[in-house]
């Protein structure tokens, strides 16, 4: 029987599980999350008394959809959560559990490893208080905290707006909303955007509530500081001429998502530079390959939110059984299909109406830190490229100045990376690279090698 | 000569290269570098950053003492730093009979003038109270030092641009052809320019220019595995090393510990890859693990690797071409060739301008392999699959 591993058990991961569990087969479905469900979906701690229908609002009833079908399933998969798959040889995974090593062999693997946050660093974005988005509502569904009593949403996404409104039902006090693309940008998205109305609606429904709910939000405006002695006590913002202050103890920063690729990477995915989310994505076909007998799908390969997810993971898994001998439905794929792309429509557009604001990152101060792990600043990236012989592309510029060699490989710094090469470069976007991955995708202990791989 | 571009050409922008420009840029040659990447990407910006005097081939002391001087002026030469650092190298034996192999590298330093101290018993725990106890005794040399390859081949090529070479980086060579007494340099996609003389210092790709002139060598790309871990409390100064290739570590001032140990992997000089088998990785942490148990909590932040040219006796390549005057070549440094560079660069120029050089080159010679080399202990014990090499 092929033996199929599944990275990632969100809405792509668990939606893919299902599809080759019908099929038969018993996958190897690895998370590193103690929990399934995925980064939007994510089940809180046990114990933990959340209102989930206040914290999920309009998908609540999905939210418990996804988690019925796991359940349904789970005896007939093989579920290894806070699993770290940290690199890939051939068709071996090397995992790591608890503290221990570990091998996973595979006939056929499909990635479902989803997004991380993009941000914008700012002059003060490395005080305490100052969290991504992502991290501001993971801790509020993992521990039902709030990262502060007076909480400042800034960037640009729509997330931003959800956030926002998850925080205020649950009795956190929002500053303001602030998102950095003018409205008419997201005006100019709306063709791409009515390729999804109900979500459009939501969205539209979450500005609503929050104005009736008396909280700020402003368009176009962007963040000259965060401000304070020792932790955040306000974010000044500037929009055309006019500066001021917004007083906060917390802010939620974040410009979107960018997919989590290590894996494909290093399982030998081809990347290619998409213009309008500012990123390089993996390659796939229609179907989610991405070589031989490599699959990915949900926000891994491309951002498409949960429902593309889900879809592109029966998608990907309908894909791989096509091309282990159990052909499938003409007409079942073709559905398919059709979802995935006009979802990825949708975020295109999304893209467009809660855009990278690459002239801020480009625009970073000198003395204003780039890469927090390594506490490089934009100036000392600038000054390096300056030199004669000076660095031009990501990976040199890495390789020069440290910028993205600390713990998280420049998983934070990377984006406002590239944009501050191009500017100082004078070099288009893409033609700056992207950061090369290498393993272990994330950090792992030395002692892991201490006991032999089993 | 009339119509010459430079009286040089050099291939190749790695520390060989750019050290071999510096110094004949100083006795004033005019020098054009082709380097098909940007200078110092490869072999010489990733490699470990050992500059180690101990357990050296002997032929090779008076290269290595010389280029060890030229590592200590680096900032006078060059007008920038590179972090080099005289951390000094604890060579460190796991029984007698490595004990008896460091012995051996010992005397054999020592006949070169370098101090070795021999350190064993309680006094090695009290010197270096980090060890691990499978360490049963130890050389060290205060001398042995280290630098950040990253910053030293840049730095080392705008050091040699101020003296008036010309750096041309992202200039592939594709074809090198005599003509006349000097030789034609063909470049990609930028034309034609002809030199007096030429150095192939092109790293693991050198053979492709070397056997356009009827001689070669069995030049086999690889690199070892390495790692390193995110920064925990800086304690552990010298480079220390196991007689075996198992561990070979190294803590960083900002507190990082850079890793890497034997076996080699083959890496691909075509596709431009170097790969880290993961088990290898592992195996390596264990090893760290062991000898230097207070890591035994630190993170592996990242692992990668280099494409080295190796030779079955591990041996570089340096000195005249055997078949045609006024080629040069300086490639396939086994691994050991950081240390090197700039002692290459110093006694490759004397040989291009005064036509002899003070520093013995003779057991580098291309020439040897005409006659079957001794394949080295080393080449068959620290690579996955040794090549097959008839000796
Ligand atoms: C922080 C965050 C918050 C979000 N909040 C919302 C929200 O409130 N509402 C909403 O509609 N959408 C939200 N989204 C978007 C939504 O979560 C995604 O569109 C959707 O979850 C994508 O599903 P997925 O299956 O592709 O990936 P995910 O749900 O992100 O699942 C990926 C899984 O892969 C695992 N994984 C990744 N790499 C590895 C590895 N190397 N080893 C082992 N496991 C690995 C992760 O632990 C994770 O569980 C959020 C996204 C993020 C990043
Ligand atoms: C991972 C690793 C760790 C190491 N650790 C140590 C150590 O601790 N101590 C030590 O002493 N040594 C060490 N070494 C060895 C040392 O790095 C090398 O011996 C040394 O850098 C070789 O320098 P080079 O100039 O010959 O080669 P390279 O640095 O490889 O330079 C050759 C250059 O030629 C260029 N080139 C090739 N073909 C062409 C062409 N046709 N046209 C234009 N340009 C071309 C290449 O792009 C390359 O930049 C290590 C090596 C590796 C890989």
């Amino acid at each position: 029987m092929t033996r199929v591993a599944i990275v990632g058990a969100g809405p792509a991961g668990i939606r893919a599980a299902a599809a080759l569990v019908e099929a038969g087969i018993r996958p190897v479905l690895l998370d590193e999350a103690a929990r399934p469900g995925g980064q939007g979906y994510r089940t809180p701690s046990p114990g933990l008394d959340l209102d989930m229908a206040a914290l999920m609002g309009s998908e609540a009833a999905h939210h418990a959809r996804l988690h019925g079908l796991f359940a349904a399933i789970h005896d007939r998969v093989d579920y290894r959560p806070e699993t770290l798959v940290w690199a890939v040889d051939g068709r071996t995974l090397h995992v790591a559990t608890q503290g221990r090593a570990g091998m996973v062999a595979f006939d056929a693997l499909l990635l479902a490893t989803g997004a991380t946050d993009r941000v914008v660093p700012c002059p003060g974005w490395t005080k305490p208080g100052v969290f991504t988005l992502g991290g501001a509502q993971a801790i509020l569904k993992d521990q039902g905290c709030f990262i502060g009593r007076r909480v400042a949403f800034v960037g640009s996404s729509p997330l931003l707006l959800l956030a926002a409104l998850q925080y205020q039902s649950l009795g956190a006090h929002v500053a303001a909303v602030v998102d950095t693309t003018p409205f008419g940008a997201k005006l100019a998205a709306l063709p791409d955007l009515a390729a999804s109305p109900r979500t459009l609606r939501r969205g539209i429904a979450y500005r609503t509530k929050l104005r009736a709910a008396g909280i700020p939000v402003h368009d176009g405006a962007a963040p000259v500081a965060i401000e304070g002695r020792d932790g955040v006590e306000g974010v000044r913002l500037r929009h055309g001429a006019r500066e001021w202050t917004i007083a906060c103890d917390a802010v939620a920063l974040g410009h979107g998502l960018k997919p989590e690729t290590q894996l494909a990477d290093l399982a030998g995915a081809q990347f290619a530079y998409d213009p309008v989310f500012r990123q390089w994505l993996p390659e796939t076909d229609a179907d989610g390959r991405a070589g031989p007998s490599l699959y990915l799908a949900g926000d891994g390969a491309a951002i498409g939110g949960a429902y593309a997810a889900e879809a592109s993971g029966t998608l990907a898994a309908a894909a791989l059984l096509a091309d282990h001998g159990r052909p499938q439905p003409k007409a079942t794929l073709r559905r398919l299909r059709q979802e995935v792309a006009r979802l990825r429509r949708f975020q295109r557009g999304l893209a467009r109406a809660f855009a990278w604001p690459a002239g801020q990152a480009a625009a970073l101060p000198d003395d204003a830190t780039l890469c927090r792990c390594e506490g490089i600043t934009a100036g000392e990236v600038r000054r390096a490229m300056a030199q004669p012989l000076g660095p031009r592309e990501v990976n040199r510029v890495k390789a020069i100045t440290r910028v993205g060699m600390g713990r998280c490989q420049g998983r934070i710094c990377g984006p406002a990376l590239a944009d501050i090469v191009a500017a100082a470069a004078g070099l288009d976007h893409a033609a700056v690279g992207r950061l090369r991955g290498q393993a272990p995708v994330k950090p792992i202990p030395l002692v892991l090698g201490a006991e032999p791989a089993g | 000569m009339i119509g010459r571009s430079a009286d040089v050409a050099i291939v190749g922008g790695g520390l060989m290269g750019v050290w071999t420009a510096f110094f004949l840029a100083r006795s004033g040659r005019r020098v054009v570098l082709f380097e098909k990447g940007p200078v110092g990407a490869q072999s010489s910006g990733v490699n470990f950053g050992n500059l180690r005097l101990q357990g050296r081939f002997g032929g090779q002391y008076p290269l290595s003492l010389r280029s060890h001087a030229l590592w200590e002026d680096f900032e006078a030469l060059t007008g920038e730093t590179c972090e080099f650092e005289a951390t000094g190298h604890l060579y460190v034996a796991a029984n007698a009979d490595e004990a008896a192999r460091l012995e051996g590298y010992a005397r054999q330093a020592e006949a070169h003038g370098i101090a070795i101290e021999r350190v064993g018993g309680n006094e090695l725990r009290r010197r270096w109270p980090w060890l691990g106890e499978g360490v049963h005794a130890a050389t060290y040399s205060a001398r042995d030092a280290t630098a950040n390859p990253r910053l030293a081949t840049p730095a080392a090529a705008r050091a040699a641009a101020r003296l008036g070479a010309e750096i041309r980086e992202g200039v592939r060579v594709t074809d090198v052809r005599r003509e006349g007494d000097g030789f034609t340099v063909e470049l990609e996609g930028a034309g034609t320019l002809s030199f007096g003389a030429v150095v192939n210092a092109a790293g693991a790709w050198a053979l492709s220019i070397a056997e356009r002139f009827g001689e070669s060598a069995p030049l086999f790309p690889a690199g070892p595995p390495h790692f390193v871990t995110e920064p925990v409390p800086y304690r552990i100064v010298p480079s220390v090393q196991a007689v075996d290739g198992s561990v070979i570590a190294r803590q960083i001032p900002r507190g990082n510990v850079i890793m890497a140990g034997y076996p080699r992997t083959a890496s691909d000089p075509v596709l431009n890859r170097a790969p880290v088998p993961p088990a290898k990785t592992l195996a390596g942490m264990g090893h760290l693990a062991r000898t230097l148990p207070a890591l035994r909590h630190a993170h592996v932040i990242r692992v990668w690797s280099g494409i080295e040219g190796y030779l079955p006796d591990m041996l570089p390549v340096i000195g005249p071409s055997v078949t045609t005057p006024g080629l040069f070549h300086a490639f396939g440094f086994c691994g050991h060739g950081f240390q090197l560079g700039p002692g290459v660069g110093a006694a490759l120029a004397e040989l291009i301008v005064d036509g002899t050089s003070p520093t013995p080159l003779t057991p580098f010679s291309i020439g040897r392999f005409g006659e079957g080399v001794a394949v080295s202990d080393k080449f068959l014990k620290e690579f996955d699959q040794p090549a097959a090499v008839t000796s």
